[in-house]
Parts: structure tokens; C-alpha cells; sequence
């Protein structure tokens, strides 16, 4: 059900981990899994200079998080606060349906990142936050966890 | 790449006996069993030899073994059938909240189509409670439908106790023993029972092929309707060379079950000892000893089922996971959260069935490959935190 590029993306672990004293940090928790994706990320002369990700989430959600890495490492945060779900699906060759909510962890662990990093630097976040369309939450549970 | 299937409770691989037969099946006995001539005959022949096995499996008698089109229909077929010949009588049924989709899903039918509905909890290793299923049983209720062993975590249910519950009330009792049919003793007198449900392709049998045992005298209204065929019970021409394999699967899994048993059990134990031991942080799920020969179902904290299995497949290893991510929907394993499961738990679960056809390198295998891929994860998962 995965295209070859999904499982490809799904085993690099070049951008695996966690940035020690990150300049922003985002974590989000899926609304309609339980899953969840934690990116950090450094910033110089506004540009990610580097991003990491953890998750704990199916293959999508990894591979999600690894195309999303590769996509805005080098990125002017202007631009970068534009990257959304559908960018990192279609950079994988598009996903399965039912796994595209995987793909909004990552985007969304990132643009809370970026807003992260904004509001330490007493700047208003002005990127995908807040815009995004809200996949409605269907477990009453997951949205407690 | 080394290959190892750990997967035989989803499905067997085919036995080369079973192969054979089907293929000499359909090459010489093409005939129509409801032919008079000499090729149906030929082909009648060759059925009524895989009903004899059949029911020489599981204790019945040849005339009370239905074929079907595997379990899901055999389930169909009872809950549907018997509800609806018994209607007048009432209509309440009762069921398990751990049962396999063909039943939970059917219940749902009936629902809707003015029958009620009990589906029974489940303790934390997955069993029923004799005592609920006396309480839940009513002037209505005309069908209990309990799995004998569960397809998911293994546990097998205190059938004849409860098909003894049924008998003193007068309610007719049906077990679905897709998975036990094959790996345990299974006798319908000592279970008691009035309707079985078993399936080939569980037993190293063909695909599309399964049978209901109905017990002498119990009616039921078919689900299809047509020709004569199956002493008017289902209609439609038989799949001669799926019921020649599925009898011939039979017969091999009578002469070969305590052989078998012991072989599964010792694979079992090295497994489930083996990783417990290798691996920190993980819970067996289902009951410690009332479980299938063939099933070991762990959860491993702070990782995610669909992870671990996609990284097991590039290493070779195909098993199955009760996480959300696997199952298509976004709800993981409802047996696991009847059990009282977590959620998080259940998200990082897997399931790795075994079969006849793999030895104890297999299981070296996996104890070999599976610890370093849930250590792998765990760094990359945001929940976990390492050892202090
Ligand atoms: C417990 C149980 N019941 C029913 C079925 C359905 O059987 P079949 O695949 O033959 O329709 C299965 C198999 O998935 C099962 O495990
Ligand atoms: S991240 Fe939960 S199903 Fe993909």
C-alpha cells in the first residue's frame, strides 16, 4: 500500500533525533491516531540551519517526518511557513488515503516549531499555524492524550 | 533474504498433499456432484470422502458437516439463520465484545433489523465470564455465538462450560473455531455445542473454503437460495477441489495435531521467553496459559505496531500488528481495548502467529532481528526516554 519512495524515506535516520537546545520546538499529537511527532529546529539569519524529528507513528508518519526534514533544511523560515501536509505527501509520491493524517503530523510539528521559535524571539507567528484545515477528531480519548 | 512467515494465524501456507490433490481434483473429477452420470458421481464421491474427514476432525457425523465458502460465511450463516428461524421465539442474541468481525459485524446487522444484541466483556486475558453469560441470558435470547480461540491474542474461551449454560436454558450455542480447528483437540460432543464454524486456509488448507458443522436437528434458514445442494441448507454448485483440499487438510491435521501441538507450543514459549527477556518494557497480551499453540501477541512501549512490522518486512520477517495504523481504520485492536488494553499499548502491539512449516531458527530469527528494531524506534520515538 506504500509507494517505493514511502518506505525508502520511511528507513533514513540521517535527521532522527532531537537538537539540543533547539531555538524552537514543536510536538504535536494526531487528533485522529494518538500518534505523535516532536521537531526541533536551528535557526540562523532566519534560515532552518538544521531539524530534527521524533515519532511514534506508523511508516507514514516516519517517512513524513524524514521527507519533511529534507524539504526545509536549508529553507528560509518565510518559506518554510508555508510547507504543508499535501507538499510532503506529494514529495513522497502521494499517500494512502486512510494515511494522509500522517503526513499533517509532520507538517504541523513543524509550523509549531517555527511559532516556537518565533514567539522566544518576540516575533507574531504568521505561517500555517492556525490555518490549517482541523481534520475533525473522532476518539473522544485521543483527544485527552 | 532469509524469509520467515510468522503470520499463519491471518493464513497458512498450503500443504504440497493438498496442492496435489486439488489440482488431480480438478484435472480428473471436473464432474457436477448433482450429476447422475459418472463424472458427477465421481465428483460426489470425492465430496462425500472430504465431509468424512471433515467430521472426523472435529467428532460430528458426515450429514451434520455443511461446506461454505470459508468462516466468515459459516458465521454468516448461523447468525443470520438461526435468528431469523427463531424469530417468533425472540429475538435477543448474545456475543462477545472480542469476537472476529464476521460476527461482530453481522451483530450489528441484526441490530438494525430489530434483534438485540449482548456483546459479553472480557477479563484482562480475554476471557468470558461464565456467570455474565448466565445473567445475560433471557426469555428472548434464542443464540449465543462465543470464538473458541481468538484470532488476535490467542485466548481460548471456556467453551463447554458455557455451551452447558446454553443447553440448561434451552438456547442453541455456536463457536466459531476458525483458529482452534487444526491446533487443539476439538470434539463438538465434549464442547456441547450446536453450530462450529471452522475455515480452511487456518489449517493448511486452500483459500475460499470452510464448513459449518450443524448438530442433528437444528434448523436454521439458509442464506442462499437456489438448487437443492447441501441437503437444502446452501445452495449453489460445491467447490469440489477447495472441499477435496479442505478434507484432505483435515485428515492431515487429525493425524498430526498432538505432534503438531508440541512442536508450536515449545516455538511459542522460545519466542515469547525469548523477547520478554530481550527486551525491556513489554507486555504479553492474552492469557499466560489457556492460549492458541501457534500465538504469541506482545505490546512493546513507546513504539508503534505498523513501525515495527514495515522494519521486520525489510529484514524478512512477516507478522501482523493490532495498531490503529495497520488495521485500515484509525481505531487499533477492539480485542485489546475489550481487554482493558491502553491505547498506547494497543498502538504497539504485534501478533506473530506460528505454523508447521517454521523451526527454531525462525524463532532465533526473529529474536535476533526484533530487539534491535524496537531499540531503533525507541530512540526515534518522542515518548521515550531512555533508562536512568
Ligand atoms: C476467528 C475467525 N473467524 C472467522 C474468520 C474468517 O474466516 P474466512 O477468512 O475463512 O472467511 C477468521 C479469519 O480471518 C478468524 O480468524
Ligand atoms: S501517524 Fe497514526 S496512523 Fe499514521
Amino acid at each position: 500500500m506504500y509507494t517505493e519512495k514511502v518506505m525508502e524515506y520511511f528507513t533514513k535516520q540521517e535527521n532522527v533525533g532531537e537538537i539540543p537546545d533547539a531555538d524552537g520546538e514543536g510536538t504535536i499529537t494526531s487528533p485522529t491516531c494518538g500518534d505523535l511527532m516532536k521537531v526541533t529546529i536551528r535557526v540562523k539569519d532566519d534560515v532552518i540551519e538544521d531539524v530534527k524529528v521524533k515519532t511514534f507513528g506508523c511508516g507514514a508518519a516516519i517517512a513524513s517526518a524524514a521527507m519533511l526534514t529534507e524539504l526545509v533544511k536549508g529553507m528560509p523560515l518565510s518559506e518554510a511557513m508555508s510547507v504543508t501536509n499535501m507538499d510532503v505527501a506529494e514529495a513522497l509520491g502521494g499517500l494512502p488515503s486512510q494515511k494522509l493524517h500522517c503526513s499533517n503530523l509532520a507538517a504541523d510539528a513543524l509550523q509549531e516549531a517555527i511559532a516556537d521559535y518565533k514567539e522566544r524571539n518576540g516575533n507574531e507567528a504568521t505561517g500555517q499555524r492556525g490555518k490549517r484545515k482541523e481534520v475533525p477528531c473522532q476518539l473522544e480519548e485521543a483527544k485527552g492524550k | 533474504m532469509r524469509r520467515v512467515y510468522m503470520d499463519n494465524s491471518a493464513t497458512t501456507p498450503v500443504r504440497q498433499e493438498v496442492i496435489e490433490a486439488m489440482s488431480e481434483c480438478m484435472k480428473d473429477d471436473f464432474g457436477n456432484p448433482s450429476s447422475l452420470h459418472w463424472f458427477g458421481r465421481q465428483a460426489r464421491r470425492r465430496m462425500e470422502t472430504a465431509r468424512e474427514q471433515v467430521a472426523g476432525l472435529i467428532g460430528a457425523e458426515p450429514e451434520e458437516i455443511v461446506f461454505t465458502s470459508g468462516g466468515t460465511e459459516a458465521d454468516n450463516m448461523v447468525m443470520k439463520g438461526v435468528t431469523q428461524q427463531l424469530r417468533h421465539k425472540g429475538r435477543h442474541v448474545i456475543t462477545s465484545s472480542v469476537e472476529h468481525h464476521a460476527i461482530l459485524h453481522t451483530g450489528e446487522y441484526l441490530e438494525k433489523n430489530g434483534f438485540d444484541v449482548t456483546y459479553l466483556a472480557v477479563d484482562e486475558h480475554g476471557r468470558v465470564d461464565p456467570d455474565h453469560l448466565r445473567h445475560a441470558i433471557g426469555p428472548q435470547t434464542t443464540l449465543v455465538s462465543i470464538m473458541l480461540a481468538n484470532n488476535e491474542v490467542g485466548t481460548i474461551q471456556p467453551i463447554e462450560e458455557l455451551a452447558a449454560i446454553c443447553r440448561e436454558n434451552g438456547v442453541l450455542f455456536h463457536t466459531d473455531a476458525v483458529q482452534g480447528v487444526g491446533q487443539l483437540d476439538v470434539d463438538v460432543e465434549t464442547l456441547g455445542v450446536d453450530f462450529l464454524s471452522l475455515s480452511g486456509h487456518k489449517l493448511y488448507g486452500p483459500k475460499g473454503v470452510g464448513a459449518l458443522y450443524v448438530r442433528r436437528n437444528r434448523r436454521f434458514q439458509p442464506l442462499f437460495h437456489g438448487g437443492g445442494h447441501e441437503r437444502r441448507r446452501r445452495a449453489g454448485t460445491e467447490n469440489i477441489p477447495g472441499i477435496v483440499g479442505l478434507g484432505l487438510a483435515c485428515q492431515l491435521s487429525h493425524e498430526e495435531l498432538p505432534e503438531r501441538r508440541e512442536k508450536l507450543v515449545a516455538m511459542r514459549d522460545g519466542l515469547i521467553a525469548g523477547l520478554i527477556e530481550r527486551v525491556e518494557d513489554v507486555q504479553l497480551n492474552g492469557h499466560p496459559s489457556e492460549r492458541l499453540p501457534n500465538n504469541c501477541n506482545l505490546s512493546f512501549n513507546y513504539v508503534e505496531g505498523e513501525a515495527m512490522l514495515l522494519n521486520l518486512d525489510l529484514q524478512g520477517i512477516a507478522v501482523a500488528s493490532g495498531s490503529a495504523c495497520t488495521s485500515g481504520s484509525i481505531e487499533p485492536s477492539h480485542v485489546l481495548l475489550a481487554m482493558g488494553v491502553s491505547r498506547e499499548l494497543a498502538q504497539g502491539s504485534l501478533r506473530l502467529s506460528l505454523g508447521s512449516f517454521n523451526c527454531t531458527e525462525d524463532v532465533d530469527y526473529v529474536l535476533e532481528t526484533l530487539p534491535p528494531i524496537v531499540d531503533k524506534l525507541r530512540q526515534m520515538s518522542p515518548l521515550y526516554h531512555g533508562k536512568e
